[in-house]
């Protein structure tokens, strides 16, 4: 069992990069505008200053 | 209720903006869809030298432009390209705070979301027969996961729960907040005493439940309010000088000399110095004719010049307007109003006393019964989680989430919270005249009974005039005679030669005409006798058949309007409203509504002028058309987008089943807790058993709320 002290640390540690990825997007305001992301990705033309 | 806006801002023109000043410029561009529009918008604006830069937000359909340029030429320069695009005033868009509590609520879903999962799987361990030492390090990673996120996660329960009890009341937070204090330390005494049970999942999966909750209910209002708030910032409080200067609505004072143009609405009280015209008075007394207006009379703010330019001298401003004092009449009529229990709130006092009983007396029990204190408080704290609130504290928001995306995408903005439950409750629906059950435009009748010379004369006077009944003229078909020396007299009609004849069409007493029943306008040719031309409001799309099924549906229909006793009975008669009453000023609509509720009655009231705001803050439940006045608007409960009035009968559906949904949650949860509450209170309630409970009652009541949206 004393893998166990491995791989919970490990566990949590890949949690929370999910987590700390999440509220990176969050903050960084990834969440104003799902609408029109999904259209301009649809654009050929490469969006030089993406929000 | 929202607070009431202040009316006199609504009053000015629609017309162009104030000059912006460098920096940010909102645009609403309405039928934007795709990333060909998106590229349009974009490109067509950065070709511009002044823009620096913009961007276009395709979920709110608004383009934001840093800029030096004006917001009104920015639009020109969209619609030249053939897009939609009209300025928005961007102080009227607060959507920063409403977006600032959803980020901060989303942040702490995440985070319970992250510990819960986290914890959940450490306890599955524990279920399937961890023991002794392994047992008590899961324990303890639970504890240093759990308490702190509970602790964050839980804020917003700890907040709300503290404000209640310190205001001496109790409210569904009250129990959530006690629950997860009492769960986190009693498994930290547990786990430290290596007990065999620990409710650190319970603590943080309940926070996730009730955080959704608080979400969906944020989300769903927080819609509804843009959208409202759009509706406003799409009307800039100007005036313009005699000067011919435009200048915020803020800085005109008493005594000042004002320009207002046909078309636009009189931004302050006054009394005219010059110019004739025609004023359009339906938005504040509900008269659908309009009425003549020349030099020394007097003007409310609020009113539509139809004709001719007339220079204003303003003698009462801002607080001091007719608008304002309206406003005050509002106020006193929202604090007549019998104030509403929403549901939630009505459970939580039933519940939140009986959930702190049932967990006392267990305690009690426990501790009579073995004299073991632990042993005790460990059952009590069982109670409280098993009844903690997680299904009821989903059961309101998710219901009123679900309706309200549907009334949204049917053409209804629901702005206050309790308003679906609300109108579930209404028997009784009174309806303005003016603006609501009629579109505001008239329509001619008996054209073809009028001789075809009278006619196409008619419709060449017409031609010069953009008063309300000259359009309805010239919508009508026939041919157009050649008029000459065609000559617009503002405030009395208008006159020409036709084939050397002098012609004239406009109002009684100009022409000389015997005046009949009703809206008309009066036409003679050459020296015979005048001939009237009637007219009747255009019936509103809708009217009728809501009319029609809410008659069906067994509710009692009543219009009250502040147009003339000829007009209202006609339209009366023409809807089969058994019900009418015309002439009222709205001080007496806003006490028929006082009436009406002292009977017992619950009211929907549906208006859109000013002289309704006092009735729709009073009624029940409140709807206003969209193209209501911006203090009708804020003084409803919900807004109507949609041209027809047929979304109302939709809206009154989807509450009543609504309600229903929000019943049977109730329902649902008190079973859960029925069958659960006596395990706890025999102490054969384990850990998962508690989570299984939670969960189980809180997904059945989201999925039974969900069935709203088909």
């Amino acid at each position: 069992m004393n893998v166990l002290t491995w791989l919970i640390p490990i566990s949590l540690l890949l949690g929370g990069l999910g987590l700390a990825g999440f509220l990176y997007t969050l903050r960084s305001r990834q969440y104003e505008d799902p609408k029109g992301d999904a259209q301009r990705i649809l654009d050929d033309r490469y969006d030089d200053r993406p929000r | 209720m929202t607070a009431m806006a202040c009316p006199g801002c609504a009053a000015a023109p629609t017309g162009p903006a104030p000059q912006a000043v460098a920096g940010d410029v909102l645009l609403s561009l309405p039928h934007i869809h795709c990333v060909s529009c998106i590229r349009g918008v974009e490109t067509a604006l950065a070709a511009r030298p002044d823009v620096r830069d913009v961007r276009v937000n395709l979920t709110l359909k608004r383009a934001m432009v840093r800029t030096e340029a004006s917001a009104d030429s920015l639009a020109e320069t969209l619609v030249g390209a053939g897009i939609e695009a009209y300025p928005l005033d961007v102080a009227a868009l607060s959507a920063e705070g409403a977006d600032k509590a959803g980020r901060e609520l989303l942040m702490r879903l995440a985070v319970a979301g992250f510990a819960m999962m986290n914890v959940m799987l450490l306890s599955v361990a524990v279920w399937s027969g961890a023991a002794e030492a392994t047992r008590d390090l899961f324990h303890w990673i639970s504890a240093a996961i759990a308490i702190p996120a509970s602790l964050f996660c839980g804020a917003p329960f700890f907040a709300s729960a503290w404000g209640a009890l310190r205001a001496g009341r109790m409210n569904m937070d009250v129990p959530i907040a006690l629950a997860i204090v009492l769960a986190l330390g009693t498994s930290l005494y547990e786990t430290w005493h290596s007990g065999h049970h620990a409710y650190f999942d319970a603590a943080i999966t309940l926070c996730f439940f009730l955080l959704i909750g608080r979400y969906l209910d944020l989300r769903a209002r927080s819609a509804a309010r843009s959208a409202a708030q759009e509706l406003t910032a799409l009307e800039v409080p100007v005036a313009t000088r005699v000067t011919g200067e435009t200048v915020p609505l803020a800085q005109i004072a008493v005594g000042d000399a004002l320009l207002v143009r046909p078309g636009a609405r009189m931004p302050v009280d006054g009394t005219i110095r010059r110019g004739a015209s025609e004023l359009d008075r339906s938005l504040l007394t509900g008269e659908a004719e309009p009425q003549a207006a020349t030099s020394g009379d007097a003007v409310h703010a609020g009113e539509v010049n139809l004709t001719g330019p007339l220079e204003v001298t303003a003698t009462a401003v801002g607080r001091d307007s007719s608008l304002h004092r309206l406003a005050d009449l509002v106020a006193l009529a929202e604090a007549g109003r019998a104030r509403h229990t929403p549901l939630a709130d009505k459970a939580a006092a039933l519940y939140a006393p009986g959930v702190h009983i049932l967990s006392a007396l267990s305690f009690m029990g426990w501790i009579l019964w073995t004299g073991d204190l632990r042993l005790a408080l460990n059952i009590a704290a069982a109670v409280l989680i098993i009844t903690c609130p997680c299904a009821l504290g989903l059961a309101v928001p998710a219901v009123t989430a679900a309706a309200s995306g549907r009334l949204y995408r049917a053409g209804l903005l629901v702005k206050s919270a309790t308003a679906l439950e609300r109108l579930a409750e209404v028997d009784t629906v009174v309806f303005d005249k003016t603006g609501t059950l009629t579109a505001g435009t008239p329509r001619v009748t008996g054209w073809q009974k009028l001789h075809k010379d009278a006619a196409s004369v008619a419709k060449g006077l017409g031609a010069a005039s953009d008063h309300p009944l000259a359009q309805a003229i010239r919508a009508e078909e026939g041919p157009v005679a050649q008029i000459t020396a065609l000559r617009e007299v503002p405030g009395s009609g208008v006159e020409g030669l036709w084939q050397g004849t002098p012609v004239r069409m406009g109002r009684a007493s100009w022409i000389g005409a015997e005046p009949v029943e009703g809206l008309a306008t009066y036409l003679q040719v050459g020296t015979a006798t005048p001939q009237p031309i009637r007219f009747t409001d255009n019936l509103r799309a809708g009217a009728a058949e809501l009319v029609q099924t809410l008659q069906a549906r067994g509710l009692r229909v009543l219009m009250l309007s502040g147009d003339t006793t000829p007009a209202v009975n006609a339209l009366a008669i023409e809807l089969g409203i058994a019900e009418a009453e015309a002439n009222l000023r709205p001080e007496e609509k806003a006490s028929r509504m006082a009436a009406l509720a002292g009977q017992g009655a619950k009211v929907l009231m549906v208006g859109d002028g000013l002289n309704d705001t006092a009735a729709l803050a009073a009624a029940h439940v409140s709807i206003a058309p969209a193209s209501a006045l911006e203090a009708a608007r804020a003084a409803s409960d919900m807004v109507l987008t949609h041209a027809s009035l047929m979304p109302v009968a939709g809206a009154l559906e989807i509450a009543g089943k609504a309600t229903r949904r929000i019943s049977e949650n109730f329902t649902i949860a008190t079973v859960y807790n029925v069958v659960a509450v006596p395990l706890a209170a025999l102490g054969l309630c384990t850990p998962l058993v508690a989570a299984l409970a939670m969960s189980g009652s809180s997904l059945t009541v989201v999925l039974n709320a969900l069935r709203i949206t088909r």
